[in-house]
């Protein structure tokens, strides 16, 4: 790999740094706060490498929810990935084998990034680029995770509320996606079912029949949604 | 069961189903997508979305010292602070403090 391709990376991965490093300590001092040691923060950011899903998932795991949820909800919050991973087909053949750590480390971050890298200049080399991003992020994901870890589990401090920061992370994608779209239908069918699942159902049960209905009634009126698209 | 194994469970099945959805792409439907998962895809996210914040305050209890307010507080600065900023730092750690000092040392 060339010097300036590595500069390149590096520079473009640096908001992706912030983001993920201050992102990643309040998942750590999440983790810590319900109990969990740092290992469990190196397991999670190796096998999972989601953050949406690793914040959720320590609730689940605090709660001890049961294995369907935990599937349920790895499955409908990272099945935008899905969707990553079609659009990176054709520019990831080239990869060869290193393709699949590509893949696997398509992150949210990362995809903003590597979905620019057929506009870089012709001195960069594409393959060099999307790897060393991709791992980049992942690092930044994995130092920041660790070391709210490490910190929630030295240092005495009342972490009473750190919660919120998973909820406030939530808010503030919701708010962008409502900025991006005029079709605010599939967000108020999210939060309407949901809160009427946990009216009906309770804190503790109201997670699978909120993702079902929600599924339920996305597909249902799948002809409304699409033809408001089109038009 | 101890609750060791059923955590670290819960661990492993959240990756099988999350490295299933990135690997997916490019093992089968790179050409022939369906329609349907299309779709899905499309409008999923902002329905989860919605859904993850209900989750994340599906606790709140109007009975609590705050009935409610801190969280409450908390979720409107957020809301009002990204759409002003569109900074999710700022966000992230702004409405975060807010509602640490709220359920700390404001409503006890």
């Amino acid at each position: 790999m060339n010097k300036k391709t590595f500069r390149r990376a590096f520079q473009d991965s640096l908001p992706v740094m912030a983001g993920y490093v201050v992102i990643g300590i309040g998942y750590g001092v999440l983790l810590s706060a319900k109990g969990f040691s740092p290992w469990w923060a190196l397991l999670m950011c190796v096998a999972i490498y989601a953050g949406s899903s690793q914040f959720v998932g320590v609730e689940l795991m605090a709660s001890g929810a049961s294995l369907l949820s935990a599937a349920l909800m790895a499955l409908l919050v990272n099945a935008r990935h899905l969707f990553y991973g079609i659009s990176m087909v054709d520019s990831y053949r080239p990869l060869g084998k290193s393709k699949w750590y590509a893949a696997y480390a398509l992150s949210d971050e990362t995809y903003s990034l590597v979905c620019k890298a057929p506009a870089l200049p012709e001195d960069i080399d594409r393959k060099g680029y999307i790897l060393l991003v991709s791992f980049l992020d992942q690092l930044y994901w994995l130092c920041g995770s660790l070391l709210g870890a490490l910190l929630g589990s030295i240092l005495p401090f009342d972490s009473t509320g750190i919660d919120f920061a998973m909820t406030a992370l939530f808010v503030s994608v919701l708010v962008e996606q409502w900025e991006q779209t005029k079709e605010h239908r599939p967000a108020l069918f999210g939060l309407g079912l949901s809160l009427l699942c946990l009216l009906l159902f309770g804190a503790d049960s109201f997670l699978i029949p909120a993702m079902l209905s929600i599924t339920a009634v996305l597909l249902l009126s799948r002809r409304r949604l699409e033809g408001r698209e089109a038009a | 069961m101890s609750t060791t194994v059923h955590t670290l469970l819960i661990v492993l099945v959240m990756a099988a189903v999350t490295q299933a959805l990135r690997f997916l792409p490019f093992l089968a439907f790179s050409k022939n997508t369906p329609p349907l998962v299309l779709y899905l895809g499309r409008v999923l996210p902002y329905s989860i979305m919605g859904m993850l914040v209900v989750y994340c305050l599906r606790n709140t209890s109007l009975s609590s010292p705050g009935h409610g307010l801190p969280e409450l507080i908390s979720v409107l600065l957020a809301a009002g602070l990204h759409k002003w900023k569109h900074s999710m730092l700022l966000t992230i750690l702004t409405s975060t403090v807010c509602y640490m000092l709220l359920v700390q040392k404001v409503f006890i």
